[in-house]
């Protein structure tokens, strides 16, 4: 057990040296010292220490099942009109998820199936959606399980690219966005002063659409929520001049806002009102202008995620490819559309279901805090072990700095992330560490009160000692690494720190010590022992 | 140099004298733990109920004007803000639950956050947000729902372990003492109303660790000496091995304790839960693997016998090819 070979020893000052030396980098940046020297892999802090914001956001699947079927409605009767014959069919409903329709002719039947048999297979290999007949002439399409799962997980996948884009337009360091399960997206940004922006800034869709207004619903029926077959009511925004009014607008032939190449803030300058300057894509802008001159004194209604902004007059062709967009914004919110239309619509709306934000201020004063704390419990700690143990007290007083200074490195190497529950992680590491001494030391005391040799006694404690600290350690790793698997947020924290302090306290306490009092042992050949 | 003894040598204090009564009490307690836990319920924080925590410093005052913000924000009409000094004697916490019925929004925590914080700032000059947590209804759910499954996990797998490396005696043992422990502890946070949140669930994992640590150094000289003494009765056996043990608890407990104490008097306001919790939790553990896990042996029915490996005819013509025999 005391034979150290010298290959013993350089192995195991290399691996001690080696991941406490990791450990520096991390230590000077955070003292704030800048060298050359202190280059490498560093411990992050969490944003409970550094300050920013955690934010959680979740789309809500049933919406993507709900523009599914919108536009599958489109489809439909775009294609079924374009065949040739024209396939002629009744009102198309919308019910349950369900999108069904009734064949004028019933003879159409396979040829309609025939029709829609891409739309139904999609583009992938999985069948978007089945098909079924009714009563010989009714036609109803359900969507698939895997359609729809394969639908959220695109949505899902360009949400997160929408959100990566509006935050790197916020010009913020180092932001985390990261996909988690099926539905949610975890967005960290640190130091930033003012979360509410960035929650305005993801909160919204920002899904344009131009639609033609109604000219045909009547007041009384708009004010009643009442619609023309093939029309909606739409409310008119908060912001807007007309906040609290409805407009009847046609649900389909309009355009969407996912056409654009650009997008900003601007002034109107005969009115001297703040505007959203858009430019549409080729394709976008023939649309635009076919729908303008079609329409030349018709009104339009700017939509912007399910909200009218203003509805004005095509008063002449509209032929460039850009257009301006007002209603009653200020240069801020102006500002924030033209950044989410550049960064484009979301797919889905995303809703806020957690945010953890820390102040600079306050993750600063528990760095502060923490740390004076930690190092006055340290302190104590290694002024109760030298007065009880001497020599041997020493020999752990080392051990636990060597252990502390592991972990560190160890955190900084995978690069992982300290919190606030990581120090008190700490102190338990501490705790462990001083606890695996103490049980060597106490045993050795016994073994020399029993009678046995200086040797035999040093021999046997760490032996007898080894059993317990080996089961308490493994134990304790089980719930760690439990904790890591069902533990949230800031509890991880507290189980990385945990785990690896448990590894290096083995390490540092057993091995690391034996190695020193063997070294002593051999070189003094002591015949009485004061521990 | 005289070294620091805090325990004298010798010791034969008959802890297993009384271990009828404190068996009772204890689980009298753990009774009363429950009884609290289910009739005033658990004080949970925005982690486990939902809602709105906000940590403001209101920096041009000496003392943040507590009833007055009490007045201010139960007029937003989401009942009756729970308002505390936090840290420093201008600096607060606001914790608004989420209102009955709209833990299925998605969207309500957040809304209420942003009421409230714009409520603050439409009353007050230069308050300074320090921190703001929002957690709804679903995720709140969620985190209860994995606390749970770590807490019965983590007890679980150790019981487990203990089970295979020692006797199954001793896993029961170290299981009910682990339940003493989270027990008691809850119990605790009923009954003073503590704020419960998942940083709590941190402290209660490294409250079962450290007990658990206790509980098997003591079952570990509780092995040894049922090798070592196979005639002698168990409840002396066990006196003798938590006595030979004795030095080293208190010693760990006290290093452990004195590390604490800096971080309780001193530490960040956000970390004073925890240590707190896990301060206790420490007179706890080591209590329940004194009084808890070694007691219940007796009554396991654990002898020498369980660990004397029975000796196999092959071990017995193994040691005759030794000639040890």
């Amino acid at each position: 057990m005391l034979d150290f070979p010298l290959w013993k020893r350089i192995t195991l000052w290399v691996i001690t040296l080696g991941f406490a030396f990791a450990a520096l980098p991390s230590i000077a940046s955070l003292a704030g010292i800048e060298h050359d020297s202190f280059e490498g892999p560093e411990i992050n802090l969490g944003l409970d220490l550094a300050g920013g914001s955690h934010i959680l956001l979740e789309a809500d699947p049933a919406q993507v099942a709900e523009q599914r079927l919108e536009s599958a409605e489109e489809s439909v009767q775009d294609i079924l009109s374009r065949a040739e014959p024209r396939i002629d069919i009744g009102e198309v409903s919308t019910l349950d998820g369900q999108l069904s329709f009734m064949l004028e002719n019933p003879s159409d039947i396979d040829r309609a199936r025939e029709e829609l048999r891409d739309l139904l297979n999609g583009t992938g290999l999985i069948a978007e959606w089945r098909l079924d007949v009714v009563d010989g002439n009714r036609m109803v399409l359900t969507q698939t399980e895997q359609g729809l799962d394969e639908a959220v997980e695109g949505a899902m996948e360009s949400a997160t690219e929408v959100v990566r884009r509006r935050i790197d337009s916020l010009g913020t360091r180092e932001p985390t966005i990261i996909r988690q399960g099926d539905s949610r997206i975890v967005v960290q940004v640190p130091g930033l002063e003012d979360p509410q922006a960035l929650k305005d800034l993801l909160g919204q869709t920002a899904e344009l659409e131009f639609k033609l207004v109604d000219n045909n619903a009547l007041p009384s029926d708009i004010a009643q929520g009442v619609a023309n077959p093939g029309s909606e009511i739409v409310p008119y925004s908060e912001d807007s001049d007309f906040a609290g009014q409805f407009e009847a607008v046609r649900r389909l032939g309009g355009i969407r806002g996912d056409r654009l190449t650009g997008a900003q803030q601007g002034v109107n300058p005969q009115t001297n009102e703040t505007v959203v300057n858009i430019q549409f894509d080729p394709q976008g802008g023939a649309r635009f202008a076919q729908l303008s001159t079609e329409n030349v004194g018709r009104r339009f209604a700017i939509i912007l995620d399910d909200e009218v902004i203003s509805a004005p007059n095509f008063n002449e062709p509209i032929l460039g490819g850009a257009a301006q967009i007002s209603g009653g914004f200020t240069t801020e919110t102006a500002n924030n559309l033209a950044i989410q239309l550049r960064s484009g619509a979301l797919p889905v709306d995303l809703t806020v279901i957690e945010e953890r934000t820390v102040g600079p201020d306050l993750g600063r004063d528990s760095i502060v805090k923490g740390g004076l704390a930690m190092a006055a419990g340290s302190f104590l700690v290694i002024l109760l072990m030298m007065a009880s143990y001497g020599r041997f007290g020493i020999y752990a007083t080392c051990a636990l700095i060597l252990n502390v200074l592991m972990v560190l490195g160890v955190m900084a190497l995978i690069n992982s992330t300290l919190t606030l529950p990581g120090i008190a992680g700490f102190v338990l590491t501490v705790g462990a560490a001083v606890d695996a001494n103490v049980l060597i030391n106490e045993r050795i005391r016994e073994e020399r009160k029993r009678g046995r040799r200086v040797v035999a006694a040093v021999e046997n404690g760490y032996k007898e000692a080894s059993r317990a600290i080996y089961d308490a350690n493994i134990t304790n790793f089980i719930a760690g690494a439990l904790l890591l698997g069902f533990g949230s947020g800031p509890v991880r924290g507290f189980a990385v720190v945990l785990i690896i302090g448990l590894i290096t306290t083995v390490f540092t306490a057993v091995f690391l010590t034996r190695m020193w009092v063997a070294g002593w042992l051999r070189a003094k050949r002591p015949t009485e022992l004061n521990v | 140099m005289r070294l620091l003894k805090l325990v004298p040598e010798d010791t034969n204090i008959k802890f297993l004298k009384w271990r009828v009564p404190f068996y009772v009490v204890s689980i009298l307690l753990i009774i009363a733990s429950w009884g609290l836990v289910l009739t005033q319920g658990l004080n949970f924080g925005v982690d486990f109920a939902g809602g709105q925590e906000v940590r403001v410093t209101f920096e041009d005052r000496e003392t943040a004007p507590i009833p007055e913000l009490r007045q201010q924000l139960g007029e937003l009409g989401f009942g009756e803000p729970a308002i505390q000094r936090f840290g420093d004697a201008n600096s607060v916490s606001i914790r608004i639950q989420l209102p009955e019925g709209t833990e299925d929004e998605p969207g309500a925590a957040n809304a209420i956050g942003e009421q409230v914080i714009g409520q603050i700032q439409e009353d007050y000059e230069n308050v300074r947000r320090d921190a703001n947590e929002t957690v709804s209804g679903k995720v709140a759910g969620e985190f209860r729902e994995r606390s749970v499954w770590a807490l019965l996990g983590a007890m679980l797998a150790i019981s487990l372990y203990i089970w295979v490396r020692f006797e199954w005696q001793f896993g029961v043992g170290a299981l009910f003492a682990l339940f003493h422990d989270v027990s008691l502890t809850l119990g605790m946070f009923a009954l003073f109303q503590m704020e419960f949140s998942l940083q709590i669930i941190a402290a209660i994992l490294a409250i079962i660790g450290y007990s658990l640590n206790d509980t098997i150094v003591v079952y570990d000289r509780i092995r040894e000496n049922l090798k070592k003494y196979r005639k002698m009765p168990l409840p002396e056996l066990l006196d003798l091995s938590v006595n030979e043990t004795l030095a080293r608890t208190v010693m760990t407990s006290l290093t452990l304790l004195v590390a604490l104490l800096p971080l309780v008097l001193f530490g960040p306001a956000s970390l004073f839960g925890l240590v707190v919790a896990i301060t206790v939790g420490i007179f706890i553990g080591t209590y329940s693997s004194v009084y808890m896990a070694a007691p219940i042996l007796i009554w396991l029915g654990v002898t020498s016998d369980s660990f004397v490996p029975q000796e196999t005819v092959a071990d017995k013509q193994e040691q005759k090819m030794r000639g040890e025999t």
